[in-house]
């Protein structure tokens, strides 16, 4: 087949277009270039780039880059900010995966004649015996992707690779240098790659709105104490609120900027027996019923039973034991009862 | 390169490897080959020898005369928006850096015409309220979109509006086209890259006429008459003089046969696909250069394309990654996003041959066809890529 791999120039994807290649496939590697501004692999990440180049060029496969900067700017950069001023917390990478990766750059690929996009998530596309794809969680499971690819539906599945899901990481990291790829030994990627680790998420939204001081009170509204910024408290935060300490441990219960109010409370208060997720997409068509909802990349799956919401695209989890309030614009995704197949996810209300 | 350049350079790689700059006999042998290129130079260009200065590259060479140009004299440097990087950035830069790293907003950059040429009234105007303008510096053939721009003209706004000005003009997209002793008098000073006229990459030259006007950026061993320490590249140097001499003889003949075949080109094309625009009216633009925009495509995904079926195409500007950037070219001749997001620009030269034209205009064609079909509505984006056929005069 003929293979666009997305190559980020970590060790993940250099491996995955070396396994393309071994599997015969015909490859050609691309890197996507998202961000122009200041990152921690220097301007437009130019280092990444470098390694993804010098990866391909060791493999002798033709590396390509793809601007699509705006695309990233529009779906991702921009939304994350918009989320801020409005007190919610969203994940970028899932919104690039969703808007850039399996959109942008896999009707690219489409356009071009490609056969299939590949990544070097670690996620596992399988088939049931009715031929229906499934997304299945990657067989490393502290590496596990499958939370941020959850998006994917029938027909993007249908074109598209995970060589590495079926890989333990020290696996792969041996394999890479085995045969001495550059990318061997890289440090994975932690964080938001247009978030720098010097600045920060404060540099960065400080940098692009105004912060707003904002009062700290408990449920009957007493006033407890003040925050810089409104825009950087999230539902479910301990620290950094202001409030003195020595009293019972506090939690953002919710956070409203329009009145620059944050609610605090006990853990107890923070307990939630439902909750509601809106844009909702599934794999393959909309469940119900006893599920395994995950709730951060990395997070622990906790049992549910999902039901269609009244608005569409949304449906309301009941937890079979009351849990922490999710912070809105959270991403979560609904697994089997095993807990091995993504179904689908949305993003928290 | 140019067979007779790559020919005329291989004994300075080898038996004649000497350092000009040394004492015995094969250094004077060396020196004579460069000061012979600096000679043919100088013929070609229009000035005297000792206005010559050999660079390392055309980059070199515009920074060279607008940072020496401030370094020497201070003020403020002025150019149109739509030089090249190796202009624009240094004017950016060198007027955040006169107010404390933000643009001043004194209007150090210059608004361009519809076809890419100096807005010699916004020109007078910001020269005439800018009382320390050191250096203005307007190319004479644009990289991208092939505008030329009447340098004379131009000149006669500088000396009326700044008579104190130094006036210097990247001049390395002109040696193929036009006849640079038509441009040199107007000009305090030139700049040329080797590799785009059939010479190798890494020479550049600057003309300064009438001696130094600038401070040179590199000081060191004071060769070049102290204007550009360095040890000389003599092999480079002497190629690209071969190259600058064959280009200016055939220079007439070349542009004669290269505008039939671009005009088949652009024609081809036009005949070929619908929705498709020509940049900039051919009677403005040099023999080689064909710009157009078409529409419903995006230039990433069409030159992917036209790379896949052997037609080599390079970007017009790349950033450090390698990514395609947006023209600030075509974002500065006031062209629609929507338009430039569709923009190829194909090059001809010295090697392009009939042959040549009607299989770029077939795979072309056949690319735009497809991705047409797969794509009915244009996406975002906003890329403007040159397809080379040429690959010694590529522009870049």
């Amino acid at each position: 087949m003929k293979v666009m791999c997305a190559m980020s120039g970590g060790v993940d994807s250099s491996v995955a277009a070396l396994l393309l290649q071994q599997a015969g496939h015909d490859v050609v590697g691309v890197t996507m270039k998202l961000w122009g501004g200041d990152s921690d692999t220097g301007c437009c990440s130019v280092s990444d780039v470098d390694d993804a180049r010098r990866v391909a060029q060791q493999l002798g496969i033709d590396h390509l880059v793809f601007n699509f900067g705006d695309d990233f700017d529009e779906h991702v950069v921009a939304p994350y900010i918009d989320a801020h001023t409005r007190g919610v917390t969203p994940n970028p990478c899932i919104e690039c995966n969703r808007s850039v990766k399996f959109a942008r750059l896999a009707e690219r690929a489409d356009l071009l004649g490609f056969d299939a996009v590949a990544t070097g998530h670690h996620a596992n596309i399988g088939r049931s015996a009715n031929g229906r794809y499934t997304l299945v969680r990657g067989s490393d499971a502290a590496k596990d992707q499958s939370y941020v690819v959850h998006m994917l539906d029938q027909a993007q599945l249908a074109r598209t690779m995970f060589p590495v899901g079926g890989m333990q990481k020290a696996d792969l990291r041996a394999l890479a240098a085995s045969i001495d790829l550059r990318t061997a030994t890289k440090p994975d990627s932690q964080d938001v790659c247009f978030i720098t680790s010097i600045g920060g998420r404060i540099a960065f939204l400080g940098a692009r709105i105004p912060f707003r001081s904002g009062t700290v009170v408990d449920a009957d509204g007493t006033r407890l104490g003040e925050v810089e910024s409104v825009e950087l408290v999230t539902v479910g935060q301990r620290k950094g609120l202001g409030v003195p300490g020595g009293g019972p441990k506090r939690y953002v219960l919710d956070v409203d900027t329009a009145s620059a109010t944050v609610t605090v409370g006990s853990h107890a208060d923070l307990l939630r027996s439902e909750l509601i997720v809106d844009r909702m997409s599934w794999v393959d068509g909309p469940v119900d019923g006893s599920v395994l909802m995950q709730c951060s990349a990395h997070g622990r799956a906790l049992p549910a039973t999902v039901s269609a919401a009244e608005e569409a695209d949304a449906i309301v989890v009941r937890w079979d034991e009351p849990q922490r309030r999710i912070a809105p614009g959270q991403s979560v995704v609904a697994y089997d009862p095993t807990n091995t197949r993504a179904l689908g996810g949305g993003i928290c209300r | 390169m140019r067979a007779e350049a790559v020919e005329a350079m291989m004994p300075y790689l080898s038996e004649l490897y000497a350092n000009p700059s040394g004492s015995h006999r094969f250094a004077r042998r060396a020196r004579q080959a460069v000061d012979e290129a600096r000679d043919t130079v100088a013929r070609v260009v229009g000035c005297h020898p000792n206005e010559v200065v050999f660079t390392g590259c055309g980059t070199e060479s515009d920074n060279m005369a607008i940072v020496g140009a401030i370094a020497r004299r201070g003020g403020v440097a002025l150019c149109p928006a739509v030089e090249h990087h190796a202009v624009l950035h240094v004017v950016e830069h060198l007027d955040g850096r006169s107010s404390g790293g933000h643009a001043s907003g004194r209007g150090s950059v210059v608004g361009v015409d519809a076809f890419g040429r100096v807005d010699l009234d916004e020109l007078a105007a910001i020269l005439g309220a800018t009382p320390d303008v050191t250096i203005v510096s307007v190319m004479a053939v644009n990289n991208e979109v092939g505008t030329i721009t009447d340098i004379a003209e131009v000149a006669r706004v500088v000396r009326r509006h700044a008579p104190d000005a130094l006036l210097h003009t990247d001049a390395v997209q002109s040696a193929c086209w036009l006849d640079l002793r038509d441009i040199t008098p107007h000009v305090d000073l030139l700049s040329l890259s080797a590799h785009k006229f059939g010479g190798p990459k890494g020479v550049g030259v600057l003309v300064e006429r009438g001696g130094p006007k600038v401070d040179p950026l590199l000081v060191g061993g004071g060769q070049e008459r102290e204007r550009r320490s360095g040890t000389h590249n003599t092999a480079g140097i002497v190629a690209a003089a071969v190259a600058l001499d064959l280009t200016d003889r055939e220079r007439v003949d070349e542009n004669v046969r290269l505008v039939a075949l671009r005009d088949r080109l652009v024609d081809g094309l036009r005949d070929r696909l619908d929705g498709i625009t020509e940049t900039v009216p051919r009677e403005y633009k040099v023999a080689g250069s064909a710009h157009v925009c078409i529409t419903g495509i995006e230039s990433e995904a069409l030159l992917f394309l036209l790379d896949e079926a052997g037609v080599c195409a390079s970007a017009a500007s790349a950033c450090a990654s390698g990514a395609m950037e947006p023209s600030h070219v075509l974002a500065a001749m006031g062209v629609d996003r929507s338009m430039a997001l569709g923009a190829l620009r194909l090059t001809l030269g010295q090697t392009t041959m009939a042959a040549d034209i009607e299989r770029a205009v077939d795979v072309i064609g056949a690319a735009v066809d497809q991705l047409r079909r797969h794509h009915p509505t244009p996406a975002v984006a906003d890329v403007s890529a040159p397809t080379t056929l040429d690959p010694i005069a590529s522009a870049s």
